[in-house]
């Protein structure tokens, strides 16, 4: 093989590698495109036009948009945090003082991601309505918490075991309370990873769309069930639909574009390296 | 040659081994830090998985409060005979198999192609992975009404440029196009997990096939699908327990329709539940979904045993 044969050929599998990823970010960059359009210019596949910021203008006089975005980040934040207050401390036992139980605790807790919504769905939807959570951010804060926990856990182990374990020793034969080895020696140790965990359950809480279509309505939907709503014949205003999108899917998008490498570790449970 | 030059990529996540405990004194007492975790879950999986259950087992309306009792396996009966039971069941399956196979294959493809180097391929990869961070609402509507509408999508302007008849995908095919919506938002999935797996494929095991002369396809079959053998059982077994429950999209989309042809297992469970009102029988399909999940979680929860093991 030459040199010029591997030039011709990277340039070659290039050109084909960059057609297939513009192929599958294109309804993407369309929708992008739509949201700068009039609502008449909507319908044209025109590639030229002039740019207005018409239908973001229109999404936020019409709708109850802030309200919406408001609920998608209470919700995302809301559960995120539960979740690290929940898993921290475990992941820290499980991690520092592992027990020949540890593994298999660390499994049943993959294990519970396992079960489909669908299955449990006619119950929680029951006992959210007796005991008043339905539609409700607390509701949704609950339920998201609970999905996303065994992810958090389990990366936030895995961060853990990378932390040098000398370290947080010499802090507790120095006289730290457990307080101060978690919060001043460990936490800095593990905040890069952490972060990354971080981002990945909001990323996963702001998509979900099971749960907040089936438990909210008016006062606690997020952005998926206000997006939702455009299926009815609004769905016809092409401009206010994209302009919608895409103030629901830029910022997720930067911080899925950040994360990715961490993701696959969190989607996976490390089973792929 | 350019690829001897190349340095084999860095493994992503790196091999993760637990601390061994310190001997000095025994930290049992620590174990209350997993109560909360550990609580919480145990009250996730088995309260409403419980109450499932029984529900299934009971006569149970919500319009109809006079109706109660137990009910034996009636309600799995009456599900079966449902005239959109066995359509359900026949989408969800074709729905999981045709997504599965369409994001494997792909993926698969993809992660190849990506594997070599070309001009802006980290630009490029962002962009073929975009879509996995799209929520399923917006994906779906972009898609029905942007690209696939009969008169204005993309595709219809595309067809009738080249002369021929656009396709109403939502009214001839509507359960292909279910399919395609749901597998352009998964193959950014299997991309990434492919992807990420074929990296740490070792560059010498390459290089030392194509010195004996193997072809690129010899290559490709005997070096480099083994290597991704276990990612691909991991892309197959996540994706299938998030398709078991794909629900958005044909909500938005479809409502199940037209007729049943895009009811999926849990379009049904939450059109008899939440539509019909009648818990019992919702809850004999939600029972389903859990018993379909289970089968593939065995095999998930035991291959990530020997993950453990592994270490």
């Amino acid at each position: 093989m030459s040199m010029k044969n591997t030039t011709v050929g990277n340039w070659f599998w290039g050109v084909i590698g960059w057609l297939i990823a513009i192929t599958i970010f294109f309804p993407i960059f369309w929708m992008m495109l739509t949201a700068f359009k009039t609502e008449q210019g909507a319908y044209s596949p025109d590639l030229i036009f002039m740019p207005t910021l018409e239908s973001f203008r229109d999404v936020f006089a019409r709708s109850n948009y802030l309200g919406f975005a408001l609920n998608s980040i209470y919700i995302s934040v809301g559960s995120t945090l539960l979740c690290f207050l929940l898993a921290i401390p475990a992941a820290y036992k499980m991690s520092f003082f592992p027990t020949p139980k540890t593994q298999s605790t660390l499994l049943w807790m993959l294990s519970t991601k396992m079960m489909p919504a669908v299955g449990v769905l006619v119950p929680i939807y029951l006992l959210f309505k007796t005991v008043g959570l339905l539609d409700s951010v607390p509701g949704l804060i609950i339920i998201y918490t609970l999905m996303n926990l065994p992810i958090a856990a389990w990366m936030s182990y895995t961060y853990f075991c990378e932390v040098p374990a000398a370290i947080l020793e010499a802090a507790r034969i120095d006289g730290a309370s457990l307080w101060d080895e978690l919060w001043h020696v460990l936490r800095p140790m593990a905040l890069p990873g952490l972060s990354s965990t971080g981002l990945l359950l909001i990323i996963l809480s702001w998509n979900e769309a099971f749960w907040s279509i089936n438990l909210t309505s008016a006062n606690a939907a997020p952005l998926t069930v206000f997006i939702a709503s455009y299926s009815s014949p609004e769905g016809l205003f092409w401009a206010k639909l994209s302009a919608a999108s895409v103030l629901a899917v830029a910022p997720i998008m930067v911080m899925g574009w950040l994360t990715q490498k961490q993701l696959v570790r969190g989607l996976t449970f490390g089973a792929v390296k | 040659m350019s690829m001897s030059a190349q340095l084999p990529d860095a493994p992503v996540a790196p091999v993760v081994t637990p601390h061994t405990p310190p001997p000095d004194k025994p930290r049992g007492w620590l174990t209350f830090l997993m109560v909360p975790a550990v609580g919480a879950l145990f009250l996730w999986m088995i309260v409403p998985l419980a109450m499932t259950i029984y529900f299934s087992f009971i006569r149970f309306s919500l319009l109809n409060p006079d109706v109660s009792g137990f009910a034996g396996f009636d309600n799995y009966l009456f599900l079966s005979q449902d005239s959109s039971f066995y359509p359900a069941l026949v989408n969800t399956l074709i729905i999981i198999g045709s997504v599965l196979f369409i994001t494997v294959v792909f993926g698969v493809l993809l992660a190849v192609l990506y594997d070599r180097d070309f001009f802006g391929k980290n630009v490029a990869s962002l962009l073929v992975i975009a879509p996995f961070f799209v929520m399923p609402t917006v994906s779906a509507l972009v898609w029905k009404n942007m690209i696939m509408h009969p008169v204005y999508g993309l595709l219809a302007l595309g067809m009738r440029a080249l002369g021929l008849p656009a396709i109403d995908w939502f009214g001839q095919y509507p359960l292909l196009a279910v399919i395609i919506i749901i597998a352009w938002e998964w193959l950014p999935f299997a991309f990434l997990i492919l992807f990420t797996s074929i990296k740490s494929l070792d560059a010498e095991q390459k290089e030392a096939a194509a010195i004996d002369g193997a072809n690129p396809f010899q290559m490709f079959f005997a070096i480099t699908l083994p290597h991704l053998q276990r990612s691909i059982g991991v892309v197959v077994m996540i994706e299938t327990i998030f398709l078991l429950s794909i629900f958005a999209e044909i909500y938005t989309t479809t409502s199940g329709g037209p007729g049943h042809s895009t009811t999926n297992l849990a379009y049904l469970v939450y059109s008899l539940g939440l539509q019909q009102f009648d818990v019992g029988i919702a809850s004999a399909g939600g029972i389903l979904a859990v018993i379909m999940a289970n089968v593939v979680a065995f095999f998930l929860v035991r291959m990530m045993a020997q993950n453990l093991k592994g270490r």
